[in-house]
This record gives C-alpha cells, structure tokens and sequence, in this order.
C-alpha cells in the first residue's frame, strides 16, 4: 500500500484513488471494477443514466455501502476498513434528508456537534453563522426545513455538508430536485462556491449538461463499468465509444467494416472516407461518429454542381423529413435514400437571404473525413 | 349529474355522522347515566340509589337533589393524605393503578420499541408477516391467556416456571410468583404489548432510511444516530402507543383479579366491589367519572403538545 503511495505521489499527485472497485448486489454488477484517480480541489463527475452504478460509488466513498472489491485510498488513508461515521467525507444527499425536526442551524451544526475532540459551544456556533453566511440562509437559522423553498433546503444542505470541512465533497445529483430554471442558474453557484470554499468534490448526475457546466472532467458510467474519463470538451470532441458519443449531446452513428481504406456499410450510400490515422486494418467493424453541427447542408444540384468534391468529403442526398427551429440555429432530420435519418444542426445564418429548406425538400449532407470520430466499440 | 352530486353530498354527511352517533350512543349517554348514577344517593332498592332529581306529576322542572356525598368520600380522602392512620382505600387503590399502568407502559415501549423497530426495518416482504407474529397472541381468547400465565406462575412446585428453577437447582422451595404486583406487571405487558408495537411500527416504517444515513455522514455514531433523530422523530408513535396502553391498563380489572389475587388493589377493582357486594353505586359511579376525568387532562395536554410542534413525521421536507 504504501509503495503504491509513494508511486502515485511521484507523477502527479492523486487525492483520491479508487483501485479496481466492485460492487454486487444479489446477481446484479452494480459497480465493475471501477479505477478512477482524482486530484486535490478537482470537481469530478459521475455522469449516466439511472442504475448505472454511479450513486453506489458515491455511496462506497461516502461509506454507506461497502466494495465487494478494490479499495478507496483518499489522501493516503485506506477508507476501506473506515465506517461512514469516521470518514472524512460528507455527502449531500438527493432528497437533501435534512433533519425535519431540527432547525436549520440545527441542521448545520449537527456534524459539527459530533467532532471529537469536542467543539466548544462558542466553535460550533460561530462554524454555523459561517457556513449559513456562505449560502446566504443567515435569515432562515431558526426556520424547520418544511418552512424553506426547495432552493433553500438545497443551500442548508451544502451547508451542512461544507460545516465540517471534508477532504471529500459528495454531491448526488445536487440541483435534480429543483426547477429547471433555478437549476440552470444554481450550477454557477455551486460551482463558485465550492471553488471558493475549495473542496475536493464528486458529483453525480444524469444530466449531462450539469456535468459539463460544474466539473473539470467528467466520468462516463454505464452498466457499472467506467467507460471514458476527460474533459467536457473531450468527451464531447473524441468520445471513444458509442454509448458515450451517443449519451454527451447527439451524434450520427454510421457502422459499416473497412473494406480499401474506407469504411463500408448499409448505413450509408457511399463507402465513408475515414480520418486519417483512423489506425483500423482491412475488415475491422468500426462506427464513424459525426456531431450535427459537423454535417454541412446544402441545396442539392445548386453547389455541387460542376464542383468537384474534395476527396476527403462524405456526401449524400436525402429528404428533409422534420425541422426543428430553436432560435439561433435549425435542426434537420434529413432522411437519405436507404432511409438513414441524418441529423444536421445549421445555423439560422446560414441560408442568407435564401428561404431556409423545408419538408421534403432535397439537401446535400456532407462532412469532411476529419470531423469524423472512429469508434470500435 | 346534480343528482348524483345530491346523493355524494348526502352519502358524506351520513358516514360523517355515523361516529358521531356512535360516540353519542355509547359514549355520551352512558356516561351521562353513570354521571347521573353517581350523584344520586344510596338506598336498599332496585336499582339501589335514588336518583338525583325526581318529578312529581304536575312538575315543570324536575327537583333537584344531587348528593355529593361519594365524591367527598374522595375528596376527604385525598385531604387526608399523610394523616396517619387514614382510611385511604380509594386513593391507595388509584395509587396503585397508576403505578401499575406506568410500569407496564414504559416497559411494554422498553420491549416494544425494539419489536417496532426491527420490523419496521425489515425487508418490505417480510414485515406484514412479522406483523402477523406480534398480532398471533390475540386469535387466542384472551382470558385464557392469562389463565395460561396462572399455570406458568402458579406458586405451587406444580408452576411451570418454578418447576423449571427446582429442576435446575436454583431454587430450593417453590416461589411466590402468583397473586402479587409482579404477576399483575407481567400480565399486563404480555396483554398490551401489541398495542404499543403497532402504532411505534406505523410511525416508525414512514422513517426516512437517508435521515439515518446523513446522521451517520454528518458522524454521528449509530447510537447518537438513535438519541437525536429516530427517538425525536418517533415521538408521536411513543405517545399513541403510551396512551393506548397506559388508559386501559389504568381500568384494567381481568387481569388484576385473576393474577393478583386479592391483595392486587386497584381502582378497577374498586368500581366492581361498589357496584357488585357494597351495594353502593354512587361510589362506584362517582370513582369512573374521575376516572375519565383524570384520564383526559393528559390526553388534551399531548394533544396540545403534539399539535404545536408541527410537522415532525420523519420525512423530510418536500415544500417547495
């Protein structure tokens, strides 16, 4: 153990390490042998769809569930033996379980009355009005939570979970309880805050927008295994599998096997010219994944004709089959010969003073080979 | 469309007021009889009082003519208390029958709570029938239960219980187990039990399993975790189950009679000596019409209380 800490501390220091940890419930595989290291004041999330396993690795680290396997090394000490109660980590929960019967300095002060060695009374109330001054709940300390806006109990929550300075912050889906607009705008103020407050912080959550808005890297989950770990940009950018190209915004999936340096399949009507150093070999099943918004439209015959297509440029004609308009920008399902349904997101800018295309009109879809993600699995 | 409505309205008023009646019929009016019973004034007759008014053929109004005489028997008694001496059978008797539903309330929550709690935490398949188990006692009558505990307790060496200690040696002669407050204590926390399982168990099963784990988060050790939020937050199903128990064990007068034999006093006892041998019942009416009054001031009282402290039901907010 302490040869493996030594290792992590001579490259980049890891705060937290999660080794190889699993977790089964009955004969489900809720978590697979998941490996993840953090580093000190990262916020990190867990993103998936529900029953993905990321809640009980949150649990596992909070210590409300033990690994079947692996362990959980946080700033050099083995959680693995340590229970919930001892641990320094403290979790805001989904329904935020505030105490009903407790106001909330109560509330606030809860964790900070079981510190040992004991806090003063003067300590614990000075620790509260702070934490309270942070979230801005100073007019509500001798509210009962049932008194408070959904928002609100939200705030007490952070505060009862920052009160005792954890080495760890975990937050399990913090804002899915809030309306979408005060959402939106609480994603900043937390992240502010937890900045300000600089604190270690885990986030789990199945939106994929908050994840990309709070966290520095993102850890894609699905079926209890991580599939990728990086930044928003690239996760979105160079998603290395389908779930995850498909899960982080949109994306055209074309499958088809390599067949002379290109790659062939029903999908599309002509063999897709792959990016270069794709690094497949003749006969490889491979998916090529490309963003809306790298899917170029045109009218079909106006542009193309006479022009002659760059070699690496994928292209095809179809049907305008719905159109989405969203203000800045369109998007299009256009639908190709073979009855492919390509997606194409436009800007609105982008017809000048043309009329934009509407239904069953015939357009040209492109893109260029680099723009495509290659994709094995 | 109107017409149903009629009718809906008209359903809603008489399940309304079927409670009503009810209460009317078996509670109101009995007590305003034995109210009544217990202001006439004794008399070798049948029924032996004569009663507190009377009219005469002609009369408006009936004649008034309350006699107090039963409830200053009671109230001498308790201006007596300390006089040595005294004779204190009433009071001793309400004493005791005080003293007697107490123990057997706080040890009926002692042994209940645990019973509630593990049930109320048990997988949601397993706890209907775990239910079931605390409920089993009660298809059996229950007067033979307690003729049943008579035969554990019997004081003989035929008692199954003090066969058992001689068999083993620890006991060199048979015990006196039956006909004391013991064997009255015992019988009346093996009889009310269920009744303060059932209400902790409804309480505790809507107990939010995350308020446990925040406290356990926050640090709290497993035993804090209980102090400060599942106690606190199980206090209503404590109170309903304190005061199911405790009020009928108050009255309770089976038991007593056939475990505690005739030294066991208590104030159920009381009422039935009035009413049955002493011939008095103006006593015996006026003992039951205190007693319901001595047993509603702490019902209003935790009513009071519970109402004023708002919403403590153990989930956690969800105002938005």
């Amino acid at each position: 153990m302490d040869q493996a800490g030594e290792k992590g501390a001579a490259n980049r220091r890891a705060y937290l390490r999660i080794e190889g940890v699993t977790k089964r419930f009955d004969d489900t595989l809720a978590v697979d042998e998941v490996s993840l290291e953090i580093g000190e004041r990262e916020i990190f999330a867990l993103l998936g769809s529900s029953g993905c396993g990321k809640t009980t690795l949150l649990r596992m680290l909070a210590g409300l569930e033990t690994p079947d396997a692996g362990r959980i090394v946080l700033d050099g000490e083995n959680l693995a033996e340590v229970p919930a109660h001892r641990r320094p980590t403290n979790m805001m929960f989904q329904s935020y379980a505030l105490f009903p019967h407790m106001t909330v300095e109560a509330n606030v002060a809860f964790g900070l009355w079981q510190e040992r060695p004991r806090l003063t009374r003067a300590e614990v109330e000075a620790r509260v009005a702070e934490m309270l001054d942070l979230v801005q709940m100073q007019r509500y300390a001798r509210r009962k939570p049932h008194e408070l806006s959904g928002g609100q109990q939200q705030r007490v929550a952070l505060a009862r979970s920052l009160a005792k300075e954890p080495k760890l912050l975990l937050l399990d889906e913090p804002l899915a309880a809030l309306d979408k607009k005060i959402r939106q705008r609480t994603q900043l103020e937390l992240v502010n805050l937890i900045e300000r407050v600089g604190v270690t912080c885990i986030l789990v959550t199945h939106d994929q927008e908050e994840a990309m808005t709070m966290a520095g890297r993102i850890g894609v989950m699905n079926e209890g295994r991580l599939l990728q770990v990086g930044t928003p940009g690239e996760i979105y950018e160079t998603p290395d599998c389908r779930f995850t190209a498909e899960f982080i915004g949109e994306a055209n999936l074309f499958h088809g096997r390599v067949a002379d340096g290109a790659l062939a399949g029903a999908d599309f009507p002509a063999a897709i010219v792959l990016p270069p150093e794709a690094g497949l070999a003749e006969g490889d099943e491979a998916w090529v994944s490309v963003r809306p918004e790298r899917v170029s439209l045109s009218r079909a015959g106006a542009a193309s004709a006479g022009v002659s297509e760059p070699a690496d440029c994928n292209a095809a004609t179809g049907e305008v089959a719905d159109i989405a308009y969203l203000g800045s920008h369109s998007v299009y399902h256009v639908r190709l010969a073979n009855g492919r349904i390509v997606i194409a997101s436009v800007p609105s800018v982008h017809w000048g003073d043309a009329p934009p295309p509407t239904w069953g009109d015939v357009l040209r879809v492109a893109w260029f080979a680099p723009d495509g993600v290659v994709l094995t699995r | 469309m109107r017409r149903q409505h009629f009718f809906l309205a008209r359903g809603r008023f008489w399940v309304g007021m079927l409670p009503w009646a009810w209460m009317l019929l078996f509670f109101a009016l009995p007590f305003a009889l034995i109210l009544k019973v217990s202001l006439s004034t004794p008399e070798l007759a049948i029924p032996p009082y004569l009663p507190p008014f009377v009219m005469e053929p002609g009369d408006v109004l009936p004649h008034l003519r309350p006699d107090f005489a039963s409830y200053r028997r009671l109230h001498d008694e308790l201006l007596a208390l300390g006089t040595p001496g005294a004779d204190l059978q009433y009071l001793a008797a309400w004493g005791n029958s005080l003293l007697l539903a107490a123990l057997t309330t706080l040890l009926c929550l002692l042994i209940g709570y645990p019973f509630a709690y593990h049930i109320a935490r048990s997988r949601e398949a397993a706890r209907n029938t775990l239910l079931m188990l605390v409920m089993l006692p009660f298809w059996t009558s229950f007067l033979l239960r307690v003729y049943a505990w008579m035969v554990l307790l019997d004081s003989s060496e035929l008692g199954l219980i003090n066969r058992v200690l001689l068999a083993a040696g620890l006991v060199d002669a048979p015990l006196q187990l039956l006909y004391n407050q013991g064997a009255v204590l015992v019988g009346m926390v093996y009889s009310y039990l269920p009744f303060m399982v059932l209400p902790l168990y409804a309480n505790l099963v809507k107990l939010d399993p995350q308020l446990l784990e925040a406290a356990a988060d926050l640090g709290a050790r497993p035993w804090t975790t209980f102090l400060r939020v599942t106690l606190p937050l199980s206090r209503r199903g404590i109170v309903a189950g304190s005061m199911l128990v405790f009020i009928p064990a108050v009255g309770e007068f089976v038991i007593p009679d056939l475990l505690g034999g005739g030294d066991v006093l208590m104030i159920g006892r009381k009422i039935w000596e009035d009413f049955g041998p002493n011939q008095d019942w103006p006593m015996a009416a006026a003992v039951a019409v205190t007693m319901v009054l001595v047993l509603i001031a702490p019902i209003v009282l935790l009513h009071r209380h519970g109402r004023a402290d708002g919403r403590t039901d153990g989930r956690s907010g969800e105002a938005g």
